[in-house]
């Protein structure tokens, strides 16, 4: 149990005739501060270990997923330039983008300034602590200032408007929203992505003097981008004997040791790191990188998918931000009530309320709908026009392409093994197969408030009706 | 107020509804959800409200956190031995305590083998918003009755607890619906977790995965989803 100290300062005020109930006073803060610091993650059981362990030993994940399979990765982006939500399974990592005009470093006049910040708050865990510089907090920003910065993957030239005088800082902020495990991914995806997104405002120079021009004034201007780093995690246990690509929480939590490579579409490692203490083979940490080079180059092609979507929306004055792309989760989405009409003289009312209505407006300006008592919504009502669903089925055809060449390699490596996972061989197409079947899953579920947990349901019959071929 | 509130009932109520009397004061039972202060009742949770004959009342709510209450039956994860109790996380805001004594046949000299991370089902006897909760392994007879240590080579999960409530009614459709399907040994508790084991780990995930995805579905869905699945499984 943690204590802390609190000092009052307003002590002066508190006259010293009074001083019982001063303590007591600190005292019950005190007592408060105890039972906040209390909240804390739930303790894996042992038994929770063992079948995990023995599942892993199986090839088999509480999910369903297979054991290089990421979980469904969905991307949205806010109203503002250089905001977005990734949602990796059930881990929700929202990442925003800013800027600010300041005095460049001494010893470098001429670059500008990136800064990366990532947080975790008690929402997203009640394991994490606001204010608390944890191990996790520092291992996860040195990871990801790693990734981002130490790879030069922005140039940070372009962003100088007075050498010497004054650069633009540009501020990374992530935060975690909610933990499933791997945020590691999670917030390396989310923050390349929000960076691509971001869009900084368009400065001119007369002489001395600095303008700084609003997006109405001049378009604003996108970061140069050279290349796309993103973190992959592959879990080990045993010692090393079995591997997890993307571990979840549980996961997490058994795992002996972790390594996180990150790498760009174009197979360069961009920082590689792996912790937790475990001796792995040098085959171990090429396979691995192998398969991170498959992992990025989907991910990277799903970002600009995204990215492509997100603009062409926001160019054809569509409907754009995270009330638009965000599903709505609700139980009472299928319950509607009927609206009592009344039947009687109809067509002599039709008739003025066409004499009587105007011609309706143009501007469609959204208005909440209440559909039954009791259910408050926002933003509903209106049709998607953000294609994350066309995003998802677009993705899915690029795959069924490759997935028609990998098919019969696919089969064969099956059959054999009865079933058993395909160990990543230099193929591509097998890992693109392997991939697909979970991009297939998340494609077969119905738009319903439960969709995810069908998803689930689904997976698992496709693994039994493997059984009987064995 | 028995009219309004029986008019309400199978009705979604939100926290800060209120019934207040207007003839003279009947004899009503609050539930879950439903407090009464002076001369109002108050609803205190979101969810249905559901009747019993005569008189009683409660509100039917689908939240994942559970709050302990004296008499139910939970699973608690041992999580330290502290001198002669054991401190059992049960999913509540604080951690509950466990006597050594209080499992069938312990005596001082005879202490039960518990360790660190076991699981164990077991019942509340002292839970108050006050106090520290008490959890006991034996019933008012001393007997185990099916209490105790518990759960090798199982797989433990989280669901709502509407859920919970819904497995453990008599005569559960979603548990003879399971039960069709293959043998499997499952233990439920009122906080939310539920342990299964199976013949095998592929059995076990299906029936975890099962009752995670049942939860918001209707009848015909889930019968529909079981009847592929165990198509598949057999």
């Amino acid at each position: 149990m943690r204590r802390y100290c609190i000092s009052l300062s307003s002590s002066s005020c508190v006259p010293h005739a009074v001083g019982n109930k001063h303590i007591s006073c600190l005292f019950l803060i005190e007592w408060l501060l105890v039972l906040n610091s209390k909240m804390r993650e739930t303790p894996l059981s042992n038994c929770e270990r063992q079948f995990l362990l023995k599942a892993i030993e199986e090839k088999k994940r509480l999910d369903g997923r297979q054991t290089y399979d990421y979980r469904n990765i969905k991307i949205a982006f806010g109203t503002d330039y250089g905001c977005c939500i990734v949602d990796l399974g059930k881990t929700r990592v929202l990442a925003q983008v800013s800027c600010e005009l300041v005095a460049p470093k001494e010893n470098r006049p001429t670059e500008g300034i990136i800064f990366f910040n990532l947080e975790l708050s008690p929402m997203a865990s009640p394991a994490f602590e606001l204010g608390r510089q944890s191990e996790l907090l520092v291992k996860l920003n040195r990871l990801l200032e790693r990734c981002l910065r130490n790879s030069k993957c922005i140039d940070t030239e372009s962003l100088c408007v007075v050498s010497g005088e004054k650069v633009w800082q540009i501020r990374v902020d992530v935060h975690v929203l909610n933990h499933d495990g791997n945020i590691m991914d999670a917030a390396s995806i989310a923050a390349i992505t929000a960076l691509c997104h971001f869009r900084r405002p368009d400065v001119g120079i007369q002489g001395e003097e600095v303008t700084v021009y609003s997006p109405e004034e001049r378009d604003p201007i996108p970061l140069s981008i050279y290349h796309m780093p993103i973190c992959v995690s592959f879990s080990f246990f045993q010692q090393g004997t079995y591997l997890l690509v993307d571990p979840s929480e549980r996961e997490e939590r058994v795992m002996d040791g972790l390594l996180v490579i990150a790498m760009n579409k174009h197979r360069e490692i961009c920082s590689i790191q792996s912790s937790g203490g475990i001796m792995l083979l040098k085959e171990q940490v090429l396979r691995c990188s192998k398969i991170a080079s498959v992992k990025v180059s989907e991910i990277t092609e799903l970002i600009n998918k995204a990215l492509e979507n997100d603009r062409k929306v926001r160019k054809e004055g569509g409907k754009y931000g995270f009330a638009e792309s965000m599903p709505k989760e609700r139980i009472t989405a299928l319950k509607t009530d009927v609206a009592p009409v009344e039947m009687t003289d109809i067509e002599k009312k039709a008739e003025d309320i066409i004499s009587g209505t105007e011609p309706p407006s143009d501007s469609s300006v959204p208005s909440p709908v209440v559909r039954a008592p009791g259910t408050g919504q926002v933003g509903e009502g209106l049709e998607n026009t953000w294609g994350l669903d066309q995003l998802e089925e677009d993705e899915e055809e690029l795959v069924d392409q490759a997935m028609e060449e990998g098919q019969e390699t696919e089969e064969r490596c099956q059959s054999p093994k009865q079933g058993e996972v395909v160990v990543i061989s230099d193929s591509e197409e097998e890992e693109v197969v392997i991939l697909h079947q979970g991009v297939q899953v998340k494609d077969s579920n119905v738009p319903a408030s439960s969709s995810q947990q069908q998803g689930t349901g689904v997976s698992k019959k496709k693994k039994k009706k493997k059984k009987p071929a064995q | 107020m028995a009219d309004c509130l029986k008019d309400k009932v199978g009705e979604v109520l939100l926290p800060g509804d209120v019934f207040s009397f207007e003839s003279k004061p009947e004899k009503l039972i609050c539930g879950p959800g439903l407090r009464r202060n002076g001369d109002e009742i108050l609803v205190c949770k979101s969810g249905i409200l559901r009747h019993k004959q005569p008189n009683m009342y409660w509100i039917d709510s689908q939240q994942r956190r559970y709050v302990p209450a004296k008499g139910e039956s939970v699973i608690g994860i041992v999580t330290a031995k502290s001198g002669d109790v054991f401190k059992v996380d049960v999913g509540g805001s604080e951690l509950a305590s466990l006597s050594y004594l209080a499992f069938e046949g312990a005596t001082k000299r005879n202490r039960p083998n518990v360790q660190v991370g076991d699981l164990v089902y077991s019942q509340f006897i002292i839970a108050n918003k006050d106090m520290e909760p008490e959890l006991v392994c034996i019933d008012s007879c001393g007997r185990a009755n099916g209490m105790g240590v518990f759960g090798a080579g199982g797989l433990l999960f989280k669901v709502s607890l509407g859920l919970v409530r819904r497995l453990l009614a008599p005569q559960s459709e979603i548990v003879r619906d399971l039960e069709k399907m293959f043998p499997f040994e499952m233990v439920v508790g009122l906080n939310g977790r539920v342990w299964v084991k199976a013949s095998s780990t592929q059995r076990a995930l299906i029936v975890a995965n099962l009752l995670e995805s049942c939860e918001n579905m209707t009848a015909q869905q889930r019968q529909a989803l079981f009847r592929r699945v165990s198509d598949g499984a057999s």
